[in-house]
C-alpha cells in the first residue's frame, strides 16, 4: 500500500473482495431481467418522431386487434397531475412539468403511447399499425434561442415549481439565479491580467452497460412491487405513486444487482411504463430499453456554455472570478435547478485568493432529450471551464499553469465562501498537485518535448473537487441486528450499482463491531424493508450512509453491553466490548474474569429476552466535506494531422480515508475513463430537425482499453473528522479533472486552445493551422 | 425449424424460427450470464464461444449453430471462477454485467495467445467495453492471471 | 428488426443463385450488419456449408472464400507476409476480435460499404471478385457498381494475384475501434503507385500515379490525393479528409520506399 499516509484501521481501508464478486465473475443471475418472471407482459413506447409537436388524433383500434396485445395507453387514459421524475428529496427542487404521456410532444424520442403484450412481435407489429396525427410545431432547439423566447416548451397551465429556484415556464426558465461575493468591479479593477472565455461541454451519455429496464406485478397484498434497476428506490416509490396518482403505501420497489448507474437511474426513466400496465391489467410487465432508447430518451448531462472573467495581478493572485453557466435542460427539468449550481459551487472554491466572485446562471428547456444526473452533476462542467481559464490565464502572464494553481488553491483550514462558507476541514489537494506533478515529470516535460518530426508530446493538470452528500437534505438510515451465533445483519437503504457499497458499509460495520467481514451480511434495498435512504447519488454513499453505519453500529454496542451486563449481573460501566466477547474490567477475587462472547449473547436472547439487539439510527450532515484531486494528462499530437494519442493520464485523490483501497482505486480509473471519453471520443450532435445522430454505440463512443492510455492513481490522505474513519466521497469527483488536463496538454504541446468538447484531431487541425 | 446442438457440454434441442439470434436462445435456455448491451455489435458483452472461438452471439443466427458446439460462461464455472478471483483481488468485476463476456473472451485470448504483451493483451480485447472500470484493474488482473499461469511471479 | 420465415443452408451454389433470384431472399454472410437493419426476407441463404470459409495460397494468387471471416484474413500469416502486414493493420481496428470472427470478406466486399478497411486495403491490390454468374471482374470494377436490390449474383470468392507489389496501410480515427475517418491504402510496383482512399466518407476508389522519378513524395501524394472527392459528415469534413489524405499517402509512399521519417 504505497503512499498512504493514512492511519491503519483493521478492515476499513482494506483491499477485500466484494461480497457479490463471486457470483458476478461466473455469471450468476441476479441483474433486473435475469430474476424477471417469465410471464411478464412486454411493455415497449412509441416515440415521437418530431422535436416538438402536437397529438390531434391517435387510433389505437387496428393495433388493439393484434393476438397477443394486452392494452395500449395514450394520453387519453392517464392521470393529469403533473410530477417530475427526478430522484431527489422531496420536495423536489426540479420542476413538476411531466405526464406519463402527455398530448404535447418536445422531443424527438417523447413518449406518444405504450404498448404491451404477450410477445415482443406482438408488441412490434402492434406499434407499426397505431395511427398518430400529429401537429408539427417548430422545435427551440438551440439553448441560446430559449430564454425568453417566442417557443414555449411547457406553456401549460398545469406546470408547478415547488421550490424556490427562479423557474419560469413563460419565459422557458428551469432555473435562474445570482449570488455575489465582495466587490467584483473594484476586484477586477485591481487586475494587471484579465480574460474572459466561454467554454461549452456536451449532453453526454452515462452509458452504464446495463440499460434501464424494469418489470412489476401486483403482489398477495394488492400491492404493485417494482424491481428495477435503480439508484433511488425510495424517490421512485414516491414518484410512482405521484405519477400513477395512487397512495404511497401500495407501492414497493426493490434494488437487484446493476449494471452501472452513473447517474442515470437517479431519474424514473423507465419504470413507469410497466408499472402502469401492471396497475391497468394486474398482470406483470416488463420494459428493457434498448440501447437506442438509451441513447435518446435518457437522461443525459446537461449541455452548459461557461462564461469564465478571470483575473489576477502581477504576481498571478487570482483576484476576481465571474462565472455565468447557461445550461440545457431540454424538453423536461429533472436535475437542472440542481445541476446548474455545482458548476459555480464546485469549481470556484477550488482557489482561496479571489476577494470576489460572481455567479449568476440560467437554465433553460429545449426541445431536447431531457437531461438529468450524470456523475459529477455540473461539476464536471463548471470545473472544465474555470481550469481551462486558470490555465489560459497563466499561459497569458507566460506562467507555469501548475505555479498559478500552486499560489491560490485553497488549504486545508480555509473557509470557503463560494462553497457555502463551509471550511476546508480535511484538504489535501496541496500534496495532491505535487504528487501529480512528480507522476507525471511536469518539470522535465513541460510544456512540450519534440518526439519526432512530426509529433509533439505536452502535458497538462488540472484540479478538482467536489461534496460529499448534500448537506442539510440527505438522509441515511441504517439497521444493525444481532442474530444468533452472533453475526450481524446489516440493512442498508443505499443502492450499490456496482461501486461495492455493499462491502464498504460493511467494512465500516465490521471495524465499529470489532469483527470480521464475514461476520456481517448485507441486506440490498427493499422499500418495504429497508430504513430510508435518499438513495446513491450526490456522492452519500461511503460518507453518509457510512457515517450512518458508525452511529448503528456504536448504539448497538451500547445495547450489547448493556444485555450483557444483565447476563452478568454488573455494571455496563464495568465491561468492555473488544467485538468477540464482552468482558468485565477487573477480575474477580478468585483470578477469573466475567465474560460473554457475542455468540453466546446472540443465541441466548432468542429465549425470554425483552431486549432487542437491533438498532436503526439516521444520519444526516450539516457539511458536506469536498473531497479534492489532481489529475494531469501527457498527449502526443501529430503535426501534421492534430491527431491526439492520450499517452498517460495520473491522478491523486484526497477522499480523506479510502474505505477499500482496491476499490476506491478501481472507482478513480472509471471515473477518468468516462472523463477522458468527455474530452477526447463522445460527442453528441444533432440534424436540423432535433434528432440525435450518436443513437448508438457504433456512434457514440465510449472509450475502449486503447483508448484510455496508461492510467494511474494514487491517493494523498487527509482526515475528515466529520466523516466514517476520516472518510469523505469518491465517486463523482474521479470524472472531472481529465477534460481540462487534456485540453492544457493539447495548448502545451501545440499551441491550440480547445474551448469545445470533444477535443478532436480536426479540431487541433484546424487550430494549428489558423481554420477555425 | 429444429436445430441440435451441444451447450455447455450438454445435447440440446431447440425449435427455432429462421431469424432468432443465439443470444436469445441461450437465454431461454437458462444461460443468463450471456447479457445484452447494444443492438450494434459493439460492446462484446453477448460473447460467447462457437466451436471453441469467441463470437458475438448478437450476431449469429441460432440455425447456424445447428450441430456446433455453444459454450458460455455456465459452461467454464471452474475457468470463471479461477480467473474471476484475480479479477475479484484488484476490485475489477464492479457491476459485473460485462464479465462475463469479458471473461470468454479472457479465456480464449489465453488459448489463442501466447504469452501476449500488454499491447496484445489490449487489443485482443477491445472488442469489450467496460464503462465502470477504466480497465486498468482488468489489465493487472488478466497480467497476473496470466503469470501465474505460465509460472511467473509469486502470490497475488 | 430484422426478420425472415425460412433458412436454407444450401448444398450447392446453383441452388443458392436459384434461390437468390426471388427478391425475397437473401444470403447471409457474418450477419454483423444485417441484423441491425429492419430488413424483412423470405428465405434467408447460408453458404456456409460449401466451404468457402478457406484461404487458398498457390504460387499465382490468393484465393479467399467469402465465407473467410476478417480474423482468418487478419492472422492469414501467407497473405500478411507477402502483403507487409496489411491485412493484419486493415483489421485489427474493427470492433473486437469477437466481431471479426462472425464478419466474412464476402459480407464487408459484397456491401461495398463506405467506411469499408478491407475494401480499402483490397483495391490497391489486383484484386477480383468472382461472382457465380457475373464471372471474374476487377475489384475496382465491381466497387463502382451500386449496390442494388436486384442484384441477384453471389460473391464466390475474392482473388489477389501475386505481382510483386509491395502494400503499405494506414487510417484515422477518432478512437481506436471506431470507423476510420479516412482510410489510404499504397501499393508500389515498377514505377507504378496504386493509391486506394477509402471512408472518403464513400467507398474506397483507386488511382494509379506513375512515378517518373521528378516529383518529389509529397507532390505524388497530392496528385493521388487531389483525384478523389470527399465529403463531409459526423466524423469530419472534406476538407480535413482531403489534407489527411495528402498527408498519409506520403507517409505511406515513404514507408514503402524507406524514406520514412514517420509511422503514419
Amino acid at each position: 500500500m504505497e503512499n498512504l499516509q493514512m492511519r491503519n484501521f483493521r478492515i476499513v481501508g482494506a483491499p477485500v473482495i466484494k461480497k457479490d464478486a463471486k457470483a458476478l465473475v461466473t455469471g450468476k443471475p441476479v441483474f433486473t431481467d435475469d430474476l424477471a418472471l417469465k410471464d411478464c407482459l412486454v411493455v415497449k413506447v412509441l416515440r415521437s418522431p418530431y422535436a416538438h409537436a402536437l397529438i390531434t388524433e391517435i387510433d389505437c383500434a387496428v393495433a388493439a386487434k393484434i393476438p397477443g396485445i394486452e392494452c395500449i395507453i395514450t394520453h387519453k387514459d392517464v392521470p393529469r397531475k403533473r410530477f417530475t421524475m427526478a430522484g431527489q428529496t422531496y420536495p423536489e427542487p426540479s420542476p413538476y412539468d411531466r405526464l406519463i404521456l402527455d398530448e404535447r410532444l418536445r422531443f424527438v424520442g417523447d413518449a406518444v403511447a405504450v404498448v404491451a403484450g404477450e410477445t415482443e412481435a406482438a408488441v412490434d407489429h402492434a406499434m407499426r399499425l397505431i395511427r398518430v396525427k400529429y401537429q408539427v410545431l417548430e422545435p427551440v432547439l438551440d439553448m441560446h434561442d430559449s430564454k425568453d423566447g417566442d417557443i414555449l416548451v411547457h406553456p401549460e397551465d398545469s406546470w408547478e415549481s415547488h421550490c424556490d429556484v427562479g423557474a419560469d415556464n413563460r419565459r422557458n426558465l428551469c432555473a435562474s439565479g445570482k449570488e455575489t461575493h465582495g466587490d467584483l468591479e473594484e476586484a477586477f479593477a485591481g487586475c494587471t491580467h484579465v480574460i474572459e472565455r466561454v467554454y461549452h461541454t456536451k449532453a453526454n451519455q452515462q452509458a452504464m452497460m446495463e440499460t434501464f429496464r424494469a418489470y412489476t406485478y401486483m403482489d398477495v397484498y394488492g400491492r404493485l412491487n417494482i424491481v428495477a434497476s435503480t439508484q433511488v428506490p425510495f424517490h421512485t416509490r414516491r414518484i410512482l405513486a405521484h405519477a400513477l396518482d395512487v397512495p404511497k403505501s401500495r407501492i414497493r420497489v426493490i434494488k437487484p444487482r446493476i449494471g452501472g448507474g452513473f447517474g442515470a437511474k437517479q431519474t424514473v426513466v423507465a419504470e413507469v411504463y410497466p408499472a402502469i400496465v401492471t396497475m391497468k391489467t394486474g398482470k406483470p410487465a416488463k420494459i428493457i430499453y434498448s440501447r437506442y432508447e438509451s441513447q435518446i430518451a435518457s437522461s443525459p448531462r446537461h449541455e452548459m456554455e461557461v462564461r469564465v472573467k478571470l483575473g489576477c495581478d502581477d504576481r498571478g493572485v487570482l483576484q476576481a472570478m465571474d462565472v455565468y453557466t447557461l445550461s440545457n435542460t431540454g424538453a423536461y427539468g429533472e436535475h437542472g435547478p440542481t445541476t446548474v449550481g455545482l458548476s459555480g459551487h464546485k469549481s470556484i472554491p477550488l482557489y482561496r485568493t479571489p476577494k470576489a466572485f460572481r455567479f449568476a446562471y440560467d437554465v433553460v428547456y429545449t426541445n431536447r432529450m431531457s437531461a438529468g444526473a450524470y456523475r459529477g452533476y455540473g461539476a464536471t462542467q463548471g470545473i472544465f471551464a474555470v481550469e481551462s481559464a486558470v490555465s489560459e490565464l497563466a499561459a497569458q502572464m507566460g506562467m507555469d499553469p501548475v505555479a498559478m494553481r500552486e499560489l491560490n488553491l485553497v488549504k486545508e483550514g480555509d473557509i470557503m465562501p463560494a462553497y457555502y462558507g463551509e471550511p476546508a476541514n480535511s484538504c489535501a489537494l496541496d500534496r495532491c498537485v505535487a504528487k501529480v506533478k512528480e507522476m507525471i515529470g511536469w518539470d522535465e516535460k513541460y510544456p512540450r518535448r519534440a518526439v519526432s518530426g512530426t509529433k509533439v508530446r505536452g502535458v497538462g493538470l488540472a484540479m478538482a473537487m467536489q461534496g460529499s452528500a448534500i448537506s442539510g437534505v440527505d438522509v441515511a438510515s441504517v439497521c444493525v441486528k444481532v442474530n444468533d451465533d452472533g453475526f450481524y445483519s446489516l440493512m442498508i437503504g443505499a443502492a450499490d450499482m456496482g461501486t461495492g457499497c455493499d462491502t464498504t458499509l460493511a467494512q465500516v460495520a465490521a471495524e465499529s463491531l470489532g469483527c470480521e467481514l464475514e461476520d456481517i451480511v448485507v441486506y440490498g434495498t427493499d422499500t418495504d424493508i429497508s430504513p430510508y435512504d435518499s438513495g446513491s447519488y450526490a456522492s452519500s454513499t461511503a460518507y453518509l450512509t457510512g457515517m450512518a453505519v458508525v452511529k448503528t453500529c456504536e448504539a448497538l454496542k451500547k445495547k450489547i453491553l448493556h444485555k450483557a451486563a444483565r447476563y452478568l449481573e454488573c455494571r455496563e460501566d464495568e465491561l468492555e466490548f473488544d467485538g468477540k466477547r464482552v468482558y468485565k474490567l477487573s477480575c474477580e477475587e478468585d483470578g477469573t474474569r466475567k465474560e460473554m462472547t457475542i455468540k453466546d449473547i446472540g443465541n441466548r436472547v432468542m429465549c425470554s429476552n425483552e431486549d432487542a439487539l437491533q438498532v436503526t439510527e439516521s444520519h444526516s450532515s450539516p457539511v458536506s466535506p469536498p473531497p479534492f484531486m489532481a489529475g494531469a494528462a501527457e498527449v502526443e499530437v501529430d503535426t501534421e494531422t492534430g491527431d491526439v494519442k492520450l499517452i498517460r493520464f495520473v491522478a491523486a485523490v484526497d477522499c480523506g480515508t479510502p474505505l477499500n483501497i482496491n476499490l476506491a482505486r478501481v472507482q478513480t480509473e472509471g471515473g477518468l475513463a468516462q472523463g477522458i471519453g468527455m474530452a477526447l471520443y463522445e460527442d453528441v450532435t444533432y440534424s436540423e430537425t432535433g434528432r440525435v445522430h450518436e443513437n448508438s454505440f457504433m456512434q457514440y463512443k465510449v472509450p475502449s482499453r486503447q483508448d484510455v492510455g496508461n492510467v494511474q492513481v494514487e491517493f494523498e490522505c487527509s482526515y475528515e473528522p466529520t466523516g466514517p474513519y476520516g472518510a469523505k466521497s469518491i465517486g463523482e469527483i474521479v470524472i472531472n479533472t481529465p477534460s481540462p488536463a487534456i485540453a492544457n496538454a493539447v495548448y502545451n504541446a501545440v499551441g491550440v486552445r480547445i474551448r469545445e468538447l470533444p477535443i478532436t484531431a480536426e479540431k487541433v487541425f484546424n487550430g494549428m493551422n489558423g481554420l477555425d | 425449424m429444429n436445430i441440435q446442438f451441444r451447450l455447455n457440454g450438454k445435447n440440446v434441442q431447440a425449435d427455432v424460427k429462421p431469424d432468432v439470434i443465439l443470444l436469445d436462445l441461450v437465454r431461454e435456455l437458462g444461460c443468463y450470464s450471456v447479457k445484452r448491451g447494444c443492438e450494434t455489435a459493439n460492446c462484446g458483452l453477448c460473447t460467447v464461444w462457437l466451436d471453441g472461438k469467441p463470437v458475438l452471439s448478437c450476431s449469429t443466427l441460432a440455425v447456424r449453430v445447428d450441430g456446433r458446439h455453444v459454450t458460455t460462461l455456465e459452461g467454464l464455472q471452474k475457468e470463471a471462477e479461477e480467473f474471476g478471483m484475480f479479477l475479484a483481488a484488484e476490485g475489477g468485476e464492479q457491476c459485473g454485467f460485462c464479465s462475463p463476456g469479458f471473461i470468454m473472451n479472457v479465456l480464449a485470448m489465453e488459448k489463442e495467445l501466447d504469452h501476449p504483451d500488454e499491447d496484445e493483451v489490449r487489443e485482443y480485447l477491445s472488442g469489450n467495453l467496460c464503462r465502470c472500470s477504466g480497465y486498468m484493474s482488468q489489465l493487472r488482473a488478466v497480467k497476473q492471471y496470466l503469470d501465474r499461469k505460465n509460472g511467473v511471479g509469486g502470490n497475488v | 428488426m430484422f426478420r425472415a420465415e425460412d433458412y436454407v443452408k444450401v448444398d450447392s451454389l446453383a441452388e443458392a443463385y436459384e434461390l437468390c433470384q426471388k427478391r425475397s431472399s437473401l444470403v447471409v454472410g457474418g450477419m454483423v450488419w444485417l441484423k441491425m437493419t429492419n430488413v424483412t426476407k423470405r428465405t434467408i441463404v447460408d453458404l456456409s456449408g460449401l466451404g468457402l470459409d478457406q484461404i487458398e495460397e498457390t504460387g499465382e494468387e490468393f484465393r479467399i472464400g467469402c465465407m473467410s471471416t476478417l480474423r482468418q484474413i487478419e492472422t492469414h500469416q501467407g497473405l500478411n507476409q507477402y502483403f507487409g502486414g496489411i491485412f493484419r493493420e486493415c483489421t485489427r481496428h474493427i470492433v473486437g476480435v469477437q466481431m471479426r470472427n462472425c464478419a466474412t470478406v464476402g459480407g464487408s466486399i459484397y456491401s461495398r460499404f463506405g467506411f469499408s478497411d478491407i475494401l480499402t486495403c483490397m483495391m490497391a491490390l489486383d484484386t477480383y471478385v468472382e461472382l457465380y454468374h457475373g464471372g471474374i471482374m476487377p475489384l475496382s470494377e465491381f466497387a463502382k457498381r451500386p449496390v442494388r436490390r436486384d442484384d441477384k449474383d453471389i460473391l464466390v470468392r475474392v482473388i489477389i494475384k501475386k505481382d510483386g507489389r509491395k502494400a503499405a496501410y494506414t487510417t484515422q480515427r477518432n478512437s481506436s475501434t471506431d470507423f476510420p475517418l479516412l482510410a489510404c491504402c499504397v501499393s508500389r510496383r515498377g514505377g507504378n503507385w496504386y493509391v486506394a482512399v477509402g471512408a472518403r466518407p464513400s467507398k474506397a476508389q483507386v488511382v494509379t500515379i506513375t512515378d517518373d522519378g521528378y516529383d518529389s513524395l509529397a507532390q505524388l501524394a497530392r496528385e493521388a490525393a487531389d483525384s478523389f472527392t470527399y465529403g463531409t459528415n459526423t466524423r469530419g469534413s472534406s476538407r480535413y479528409r482531403r489534407q489527411l489524405a495528402s498527408v498519409y499517402i506520403r507517409r505511406l509512399m515513404e514507408r514503402l520506399t524507406g524514406r520514412s521519417v514517420t509511422i503514419g
